[in-house]
C-alpha cells in the first residue's frame, strides 16, 4: 500500500476547511481544519465539551455547519448525492439508544436493510462477539454488549468510512480491547476510522494521528508518537510540595525540559526520573520544604495536553 | 419491509400498549352499553306515594299496576324524591292527602311530579296519566292504530359501538405514533437512523403502515364485543367497513406523524395530541350526535376526521350505506391523511 500524500486535500477520505458552529449560548466549533487520508484512523481528542461530537456529526452530515466546507470520499453534503454517501459510511453516535424491544440480530438485520450491499448478519454478529446473544432484547444487555451492537450496526452496511464517537466510553478494559480488535481489522480491511476519545491509550494504540481539540479548536494534530516526542521529554514526574517555589528554580534542574503548574501540583516533563529527582528533593530540602505527593510516568497524550492547555484531559 | 416489521416487533413486545389498545375500548363499550341499556324491559319506572288516603291509594295502585307499560313502585316521600332525582322513577304520583276519601269508583284528586326538562319525563307523566283517565272512565274519541317498528341499529349502543371504533382508531393512532416517535427522537435513535441511507419518507410510511395490522384486531375487538355481548349487526358489508377502519387508521396516521414532527419531549408530545383531540371528542358526535350543535357549526364539525370516520362507520354499521354514499367522509379522511403525512415528511426533525 502506497502512503497517501498528505500534500494533496483531493486524496483526503474527509477534509474540512474553517468548520464553524454555533449555538445559543457556546461556540461549539470554533474553525476547524481536518484532513484524514484513506485507510488511516484518526482521533479527535479532547476534553468534555471540546466539540468533538459537533465536529463529527458536522462531518456525517447530521448537524448543519455555519461556516466551512466538508468534503467527503470526493462529495458533499446536501448536494443530491446524500444517500450515495450515506451508503458508504458507518456511524456509531454518543449516546443513542436503539429500541430495546427488538433482539440484537433483528436490530442488526434492520439497519442491514437499508444499504444494498453490506455484511451479512450472523457474521457481523460473531465479529462484535454478540452471537451468543442474538436472541437476547437489547433492553437486556449490559453498556459494553450496547456498545458492540451499536458497533455492529456501524460495520454492517460494509462501510469505507467509520465514524466511532467515544466507542469504549464506560467499558471494562476487557470490553474496551474487544471494541480496540474491531476497529484494528476493520482497519486493516482498508477502511478509514473516524473516533472520537478521552483515552490516551485508546488513542495511542488505534490513532495513526490524533488532533486535539480544545475549546472547539484544534490545538495539535500529529501522530501519537511525534506528538509526545514535541515535549521534547520521555518522562513525567509530578509532584506537590507545601509552600512556594518559583519555576524558574525549577526549571534550572538537571534534565527539566518544561515546567508547568497544574492546580496544586507541579509536572516536570523530563530526560530521566531516576536523574531529576534527587536534584529535586534537594532543591526543596534548601527552601526548608516538604515533599507531599510524588508521581512519575512514561510521556503520554495526556501530557502533551497538559503541556499544551495547562489543564488535564479529564478535569472538569 | 423490514422497519414495518420491527415496528410491529416492538408494540407487540409492549403489553401495556396491547391493553390499551384492545382491551380498554372492550371494557368501556361493555360498561356503557350496560349504563344505557333500556331498562325494565322498556316500561316506564313510576312511583305511588304511600301517604293520603288510603282506600284510593290501593284503588290507584291496583290501575296503575295493571297496566302493562308501567313498572310501579310504592315509596315514601323521601325515597321518591331521591328516585326521582337519580331518574330511577320517571314520575311520581301523589294522592292529595286532604282529598276526602272519595266513594268507590269516584276519581281520586292527583299530583303528578315529574322533570319537565327530560323527554323521557314529559313522556311517564302522558302515560300516567293517560292510563289513570281511562282507568276511570275518559273515552278515546279519536280511533288510532300503533304501528310500532322499531328501527334495526337504533339502541344507543347500536349508536355507540362505530363511535367507540372510531375514537379507538384515533387515539390509538395517534397516541401510537406520537409516543414512539418522540421516544425514539430523545434515545437519538433517529438521529441514528438519519446516519444510514435510510429513506426518510419509508421510515414515516412504515410508521403509519404497522398501524394497519393492528387496526384489523382493533376493530374487531369492539364490533365482535358488541355483537356478543350486546347483539349489535353491521348493516352494510364487512369489507367496506374493513375499508372505511383503513382509511381512517391511515388518515390519523397522517395526523399521528404531523402531531409527532417536531416536538423533543413526551410532555410536549401529549400536550399537542390532547390539544388535537380534544375538538373531536368534544364534537365528533361519539358519544351523542352532533346533529345538537347549532346548524352553522356543522360543516366545521363534518370536516373533523374523527367526524367523518364516525360518520362513515355508521354509515356502514347502522344503516347499511355503500361506500360510494359515504364519498364525502371518505374524502374529508383522505384529506387529513395526506396532508398530515406531507406535512411530516416536510418538517419533521430528527434529532
Ligand atoms: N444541541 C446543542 N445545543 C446547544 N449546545 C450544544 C448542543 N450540542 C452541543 N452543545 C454544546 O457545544 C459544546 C460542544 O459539545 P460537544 O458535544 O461537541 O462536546 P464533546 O467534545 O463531544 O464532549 P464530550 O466529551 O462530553 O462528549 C458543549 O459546550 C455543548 O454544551
Ligand atoms: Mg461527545
Amino acid at each position: 500500500m502506497t502512503m497517501p500524500t498528505p500534500e494533496n486535500p483531493a486524496t483526503a477520505a474527509v477534509s474540512c476547511r474553517g468548520l464553524v458552529k454555533r449555538y445559543p449560548d457556546v461556540l461549539a466549533v470554533a474553525g476547524i481544519d481536518l484532513d484524514v487520508w484513506p485507510g488511516e484512523c484518526f482521533g479527535l481528542l479532547g476534553p468534555n465539551g471540546a466539540g468533538k461530537t459537533t465536529t463529527v456529526e458536522m462531518l456525517e452530515g447530521l448537524t448543519t455547519p455555519d461556516g466551512g466546507e466538508i468534503t467527503l470520499l470526493g462529495a458533499q453534503w446536501g448536494k443530491g448525492r446524500d444517500r450515495e454517501l450515506r451508503q458508504q459510511i458507518g456511524a456509531a453516535l454518543q449516546e443513542t439508544k436503539l429500541s430495546e424491544k427488538l433482539t440484537v440480530r433483528e436490530t442488526v438485520r434492520l439497519f442491514r436493510s437499508f444499504y444494498d450491499q453490506g455484511r451479512d448478519v450472523d457474521e457481523v454478529l460473531e465479529l462484535a462477539g454478540l452471537e451468543e446473544k442474538r436472541t437476547a432484547r437489547v433492553g437486556k444487555l449490559s453498556g459494553g454488549q450496547k456498545q458492540r451492537l451499536a458497533l455492529a450496526c456501524a460495520l454492517v452496511g460494509s462501510p469505507k468510512l467509520l465514524f466511532l464517537d467515544e466507542p469504549s466510553t464506560g467499558l471494562d478494559p476487557q470490553a474496551r480491547l474487544r471494541v480496540w480488535e474491531i476497529v484494528e481489522q476493520f482497519k486493516q480491511q482498508g477502511g478509514t476510522v473516524i473516533l472520537t476519545t478521552h483515552y490516551m491509550e485508546e488513542a495511542t494504540r488505534l490513532c495513526d494521528r490524533v488532533a486535539i481539540i480544545d475549546h472547539g479548536k484544534v490545538i495539535a494534530q500529529e501522530s501519537p508518537a511525534a506528538l509526545i516526542a514535541s515535549l521534547g521529554a520521555r518522562q513525567i514526574v509530578a509532584f506537590s510540595a507545601d509552600g512556594e517555589l518559583p519555576a524558574e528554580a525549577l526549571a534550572a534542574l538537571t534534565g527539566v525540559r518544561g515546567v508547568q503548574r497544574q492546580d496544586e501540583s507541579w509536572v516536570l516533563s523530563v530526560d530521566r526520573a531516576s536523574e531529576t529527582l534527587p536534584a529535586v528533593l534537594a532543591e526543596l530540602t534548601s527552601r526548608r520544604l516538604q515533599m507531599h505527593s510524588l508521581t512519575t510516568h512514561q510521556a503520554t497524550l495526556e501530557d502533551v495536553f497538559v503541556h499544551l492547555t495547562g489543564r488535564g484531559l479529564r478535569d472538569q | 419491509m423490514e422497519l414495518t416489521r420491527a415496528r410491529i416487533l416492538e408494540f407487540v413486545r409492549e403489553p401495556e400498549a396491547v391493553f390499551w389498545v384492545f382491551v380498554f375500548p372492550v371494557l368501556m363499550a361493555v360498561a356503557l352499553g350496560i349504563a344505557f341499556r333500556s331498562q325494565n324491559g322498556g316500561r316506564t319506572s313510576v312511583a305511588l306515594l304511600d301517604s293520603g288516603p288510603v282506600a284510593a291509594r290501593a284503588e290507584l295502585e291496583q290501575k296503575l299496576r295493571a297496566s302493562p307499560l308501567i313498572e310501579l313502585r310504592v315509596l315514601d316521600e323521601e325515597t321518591a324524591a331521591l328516585a326521582l332525582r337519580k331518574t330511577r322513577v320517571e314520575v311520581v304520583v301523589a294522592v292529595d292527602a286532604n282529598a276526602a276519601a272519595p266513594t268507590e269508583g269516584e276519581p281520586p284528586a292527583l299530583t303528578y311530579r315529574y322533570d319537565g326538562a327530560r323527554a323521557e319525563g314529559r313522556a311517564a307523566r302522558l302515560l300516567v296519566d293517560d292510563v289513570v283517565q281511562r282507568a276511570w272512565g275518559r273515552a278515546d274519541t279519536v280511533n288510532a292504530r300503533d304501528e310500532n317498528a322499531p328501527r334495526r341499529g337504533a339502541r344507543y349502543i347500536d349508536f355507540l359501538i362505530p363511535g367507540l371504533i372510531g375514537l379507538n382508531l384515533m387515539g390509538s393512532g395517534l397516541w401510537g405514533i406520537g409516543f414512539s416517535v418522540v421516544i425514539a427522537r430523545t434515545n437519538k435513535l433517529l438521529k441514528r437512523l438519519a446516519a444510514t441511507p435510510m429513506r426518510r419518507s419509508d421510515y414515516l410510511l412504515s410508521i403509519a403502515l404497522s398501524r394497519l395490522l393492528f387496526l384489523g384486531l382493533e376493530v374487531l375487538a369492539i364490533a365482535g364485543a358488541g355483537r356478543l355481548l350486546f347483539g349489535v349487526q353491521v348493516a352494510g358489508s364487512i369489507l367496506a367497513l374493513g375499508l372505511v377502519s383503513l382509511v381512517g387508521a391511515l388518515s390519523f396516521g397522517g395526523i399521528g406523524l404531523m402531531v409527532a414532527a417536531r416536538p423533543r419531549t413526551v410532555e410536549a408530545v401529549s400536550g399537542w395530541m390532547n390539544l388535537v383531540q380534544l375538538p373531536m371528542w368534544l364534537l365528533s358526535g361519539t358519544f351523542f350526535s352532533y346533529e345538537r350543535f347549532p346548524e352553522f357549526a356543522l360543516p366545521l364539525i363534518r370536516a373533523l376526521p374523527l367526524t367523518a370516520l364516525n360518520d362513515a362507520l355508521r354509515g356502514i354499521m347502522n344503516d347499511g350505506m355503500s361506500l360510494a354514499s359515504l364519498w364525502a367522509p371518505l374524502l374529508v379522511l383522505l384529506a387529513w391523511g395526506l396532508t398530515g403525512f406531507a406535512v411530516a415528511v416536510k418538517f419533521f426533525r430528527w434529532q
